[in-house]
């Protein structure tokens, strides 16, 4: 039997990114909800000054980071699961890994899309 | 009583199929068990594994009615007619219900089951006070029997990457075992995104666990263990 004790290391760290961001996006979400509800109804101007705000569109860019970073050790969780073939799965990681980028880009774009 | 049991005897047969049997058995205070040695009787080609019928060796683990159990402990009365009786899903089947476990074991053996301790031999034994030995109660009575790991959808996917249930609540036996002293060896070891993260908490293992252990509470525990360890 080969037994290598070594192994890849990253598999607490991924699963702690996992609880800890879905902790603060939790905590994120809640908040939002609770303003939403707090401010009915909610107008166009209300909803900007609140986005005006750098501290919001931080708290807001962090959400989209932690979300992205859930999303990949998740879909590389369905994908070590469901795709066995090497190539194909590696294909897939690279594929998902550009969409986040992208994504993250974009958030980044809305969120400071009438300057800073 | 009818009964529909998996057969597959590779030798003569292109592909598995369910075959139907008829038994007169009065099914009060008897186990599956009795009644599929009676059945064996009557077709001797039908092949299982048994041995103790009491469920202290594992030896009988099937697939019942849709849901791993031990044939020797499943009162005959609590199944539902007709009962379908088929091997362990996800492994390799050898002949009917008797399935190839190497796999299982191999994973077994990887987790290094036994007391790693460099001190010299005491004279009698090396001691624990009841407390230390409390914490080993709901892990070392496993049997190996293999019902959890075989209803786990990730060890179905990854048996060969992922150590399994079984495998995890005896790696969590020892590193709770206050006269181990490899715990930090062990931890290295499970720390892959694989061998031990590959559980999603299914908790199929828990549910169809004949000696009603936790093995996902285990899981849980050694990623308490890991955590501590790192931050």
């Amino acid at each position: 039997m080969t037994r290598s004790v070594g192994g890849a290391h990253y598999g607490l760290r991924d699963w702690l990114i996992q609880r800890v961001t879905a902790v603060f996006m939790t905590g994120y979400a809640l908040f939002l909800l609770g303003l939403v509800l707090y401010w009915r109804p909610l107008g166009y101007a209300r909803w900007k000054a609140l986005f005006d705000q750098p501290w919001m569109r931080y708290a807001t860019l962090l959400f989209f980071l932690g979300l992205c970073l859930h999303a990949w050790v998740g879909v590389r969780d369905i994908l070590m699961d469901y795709v066995p073939v090497t190539a194909i799965r590696l294909f897939f990681h690279v594929l998902a890994i550009m969409a986040l980028l992208v994504y993250s880009m974009w958030a980044i774009r809305i969120l400071w899309s009438n300057g800073i | 009583m009818r009964f529909s049991i998996y057969r597959y005897n590779p030798e003569t047969d292109a592909k598995p199929y369910m075959r139907d049997y008829q038994l007169d058995i009065d099914a009060s205070g008897k186990m599956l068990l009795d009644a599929i040695l009676l059945l064996k009787a009557q077709d001797e080609t039908l092949s299982v594994r048994s041995s103790c019928r009491e469920g202290v060796c594992g030896s009988d683990a099937l697939n019942i009615n849709g849901r791993n159990g031990l044939a020797c402990i499943t009162p005959l009365s609590d199944l539902k007619e007709p009962i379908e009786l088929r091997p362990l899903p996800g492994v390799p089947v050898i002949r009917d219900l008797v399935v190839d476990l190497s796999q299982f074991y191999h994973q077994y053996r990887a987790i290094r089951p036994y007391l790693v301790n460099q001190d010299p031999e005491p004279e009698i034994e090396r001691l624990q006070a009841p407390e230390q030995r409390a914490e080993l109660d709901g892990l070392y009575e496993c049997i190996l029997c293999a019902c959890c790991s075989t209803a786990c959808p990730s060890f179905w996917w990854n048996p060969d990457k992922f150590l399994g249930p079984a495998a995890l609540l005896q790696a969590y036996r020892f590193l709770a075992d206050s006269r181990d002293q490899a715990t930090n060896e062990r931890l290295d070891y499970l720390e892959d995104p694989y061998r031990l993260f590959r559980c999603h908490t299914i908790m199929n293992c828990v549910d169809v666990c004949p000696k009603g252990l936790n093995p996902a509470l285990a899981i849980g525990k050694i990623r308490s263990l890991l955590v501590k360890r790192t931050i």
